[in-house]
């Protein structure tokens, strides 16, 4: 329970169902300030509310230095690498379904139950499935993309058979602390810090210059990590090109720290005809053929493309082709798999290319 | 929270049944001012009084030596704050132990921000210290020692006596100040023949009511009031007096003081008992500190390779409440530093480490269930 109304319903639900529900809070992360105030003691206060009005106990446990190892070690070194990782994505694979799980297993749970909008579906054979919420634009399978059959055969998400407006009826109904509580936005650990602010205290920054595919120098960037691909906001650049139109970044050119930007949303540069990625994992142990197809997401949100994947077992990587060139692939984010409503599982995107060409995206 | 087992007496008590009826009669008729003149203000002064006569008497003190406070907490802060700046232009040097309770430590802390220099005396692997480290300690600026009576956590009680004893051989005044905060309820205490100045004590932890306690003030000191207002307390505790507050605590002391050896040995019995059991169970387990020298009714002991986190949450699963290390918030559990002083830093003791603490109503019955709780957790642990 994250003091959130997802969770707060979840326990809800569970608890009418008839289950044996026990209600623990998180603490991945500190952020106390110089006047002792902290967001995890102030979400902390709507669990107790919660859990005490639906009737379950709960505790809280720190998973802080678990956290800080697994996830934001990783985040940082992506970030230095000029990729942009996906936090929530490891959050989910090594603190909530593995080390949290661990540790409600050590409390003799049968299973972990979180209120991402997302369903699993279990075969008699004992076989678990993770399918999409219904509520198509909650859906949070691409988050969970990483979990394994094993992880996936102890969870349960309740909420992933409603709307997030049936959520908060619910929790309205039973006149939950929450009902009316803001969602969370962001990353966990920074809030609605700003960004650039919180990634300098961890990494330095090296500004450099911003160039077209030519060389000509546009201005100056505060350094590559700070920007994504296909970004359009905070260039600073107007009009001085050969249109009118805006300019992207469409390139990151490590070696020299130069950012490279181009104009037009549609700008070729930014469309990629495959991708390369590694790190998979899939949702069940059903042996994966050499080529499949099947309908992809590089990135949260977005409609599902049309792809296909020729998967190298031995090293566990891929090369993933798209039916129509795709827009601003970003190294470091998920590649995400589905076949219909199932989602397959998926990989850490490594590199973009148009054709044999490939795309200066890190 | 029936058939729940609670052996958290410690951390606070349930309220005696008869404190609880003269309260709500207290309630019910005697709402007055204790500082308004006219009659419905003096019935409620003569219940204060009355009551303080009780507490003194309990600790062998006058009347006007006892200051009600809001509890334990202000009754430090009062005794070690006031104590400080009332004496600071004969010293700034002040001891104190590794293993107090943090109402003593934070003041403290405070104190150091504030230019005096404390010393702390570390304690031995059983949780005490020696009146011949604090001879050491002494120094001629020295205006204050505070050295806990008996400890919260692990129930070391530390030579009071011989420290007061000792501290009057000097040929310059020393404050000394004890929280007794724990051991007011089993301990027979007489602040004269213990040469005690300042002495700390909590209704809550006896079976009384929460937001009450005292702080003693031997008459050879006069020390100001730190919650300033209204000229209640003798001008040394500003405030409205919480008359249902105070015969609450009134008659949780009555109970006590009559009590008392007999309470002793009755929790020194269930200690006793569950240390036979936990023999017994085959448990590995340490006692953290020493059943010598030590309060009746408080058990710590380290279940070798039980994370104590997860035996408190299945022992409170299964109904049965313990306490690990400080209280935790938000998820945020510091390490013991009682632990750490007689453990040392990275001790395993420090996070397999549940206290037991035993009080009102508990019964062999309840420690066995509880023993066997615990050995059931430990296994699934395992």
């Amino acid at each position: 329970m994250s003091g959130g109304v997802d969770s707060s319903v979840t326990a809800l639900i569970l608890k009418e169902q008839g289950y044996d529900v026990v209600g623990v809070f998180m603490k991945n992360w500190d952020d106390t300030d110089e006047n002792g105030m902290c967001t995890a003691t102030e979400d902390y206060k709507d669990v107790a509310l919660v859990a005490n009005k639906i009737g379950v106990p709960y505790y809280s446990i720190n998973f802080e230095k678990e956290y800080w190892d697994k996830v934001f070690s990783y985040f940082l070194e992506e970030y230095k690498n000029g990729r942009t990782p996906n936090p929530d994505v490891m959050c989910n694979k090594e603190i909530k379904f593995k080390a949290f799980l661990d540790y409600a297993m050590s409390l003799g749970a049968d299973y972990v139950a979180t209120g991402h909008y997302a369903r699993v579906k279990r075969d008699e054979d004992g076989t678990t499935h993770l399918l999409r919420g219904v509520d198509s634009n909650k859906d949070q399978t691409y988050f969970l993309n990483q979990l394994s059959q094993d992880q996936l055969s102890k969870v349960m998400f309740p909420l992933g058979e409603m709307d997030k407006s049936e959520v908060r009826r619910i929790a309205q109904e039973a006149d939950l602390a929450t009902a009316k509580k803001k969602d969370s936005t962001g990353i966990c650990f920074i809030g609605e810090k700003d960004f650039k602010q919180f990634l300098m205290n961890y990494l330095p920054a090296q500004p450099g210059h911003m160039v077209t595919e030519d060389g000509d120098v546009m201005g100056k960037h505060d350094g590559l990590m700070y920007y994504t691909i296909g970004q359009r906001k905070g260039l600073g650049i107007g009009g001085n090109g050969t249109s009118n139109e805006p300019w992207f970044v469409i390139g990151k050119n490590m070696e020299k720290n130069e950012l490279i930007v181009g104009q037009g949303f549609t700008h070729t540069h930014l469309y990629a005809t495959h991708l390369t990625a590694s790190q998979f994992t899939f949702t069940t142990t059903e042996e994966k053929p050499e080529t499949f197809s099947c309908t992809a997401k590089f990135r949260y949100r977005q409609s599902d493309v049309g792809v296909t994947v020729h998967f190298n077992k031995e090293d566990n990587t891929a090369r993933v082709e798209f039916d129509e060139p795709a827009r601003a692939i970003t190294p470091g984010q998920a590649i995400v798999f589905y076949d219909g409503d199932e989602c397959l599982g998926g990989g850490i995107i490594d590199k973009a290319f148009k054709e044999s060409e490939l795309l200066q995206y890190v | 929270m029936e058939n729940y087992i609670y052996l958290d007496h410690a951390a606070t008590t349930p309220m005696h049944p008869e404190v609880i009826a003269v309260m709500t009669d207290a309630m019910e008729h005697y709402y007055g001012n204790a500082s308004s003149i006219h009659q419905i203000g003096r019935v409620s002064k003569g219940i204060l009084e009355e009551a303080r006569a009780v507490f003194a008497e309990s600790i062998h003190a006058s009347s006007n030596e006892i200051v009600l406070t809001s509890g334990g907490t202000e009754s430090d802060n009062m005794a070690i704050i006031k104590t400080a700046e009332k004496y600071s232009s004969a010293g700034k040097h002040i001891i104190t132990t590794n293993i107090e309770h943090p109402a003593v430590r934070e003041p403290l802390n405070a104190l150091k921000k504030k230019g005096f220099d404390v010393t702390v005396l570390p304690v031995n692997k059983s949780g005490h210290i020696t009146v011949s480290q604090l001879k050491n300690a002494l120094r001629n600026d020295t205006i204050l020692v505070s050295v806990i009576y008996g400890n919260n956590e692990i129930g070391s009680l530390m030579p009071i006596t011989e420290i007061g004893e000792y501290l009057q051989t000097l040929n310059h005044k020393v404050v000394f100040h004890t929280d007794a905060v724990q051991a007011y309820g089993t301990e027979d205490i007489h602040v004269k023949n213990q040469h005690i100045d300042l002495l700390s004590v909590s209704s809550h932890k006896i079976n009384g009511p929460k937001g009450i306690g005292f702080l003693y003030v031997s008459n050879e000191l006069s020390l100001p009031g730190l919650i300033l207002g209204g000229e209640q307390e003798n001008k040394r505790r500003a405030g409205t007096e919480n008359i249902p507050g105070v015969a609450g605590f009134k008659r949780a002391v009555e109970i006590r003081s009559a009590d008392k050896g007999k309470l002793r040995q009755e929790y020194q019995k269930l200690k006793q008992y569950c240390v036979d059991l936990l023999d017994e169970s085959g448990l590995d387990y340490e006692v953290n500190g020493s059943l010598e020298k030590s309060l009746p009714h408080i058990l710590s002991i380290h279940l070798k390779n039980s994370p104590a986190d997860k035996l408190l949450i299945h022992l409170d699963l299964a109904k049965v409440a313990v306490s690990i290390g400080s209280a935790c918030s938000a998820g945020n559990v510091d390490p013991s530093p009682v632990l750490i002083a007689i453990h040392g830093k990275g001790h395993p003791a420090i996070e397999e480490t549940i206290r037991l603490s035993f009080g009102y109503q508990v019964t062999e019955e309840d420690i066995k269930d509880a023993i066997m709780k615990i050995k059931k957790a430990v296994e699934f642990l395992a």
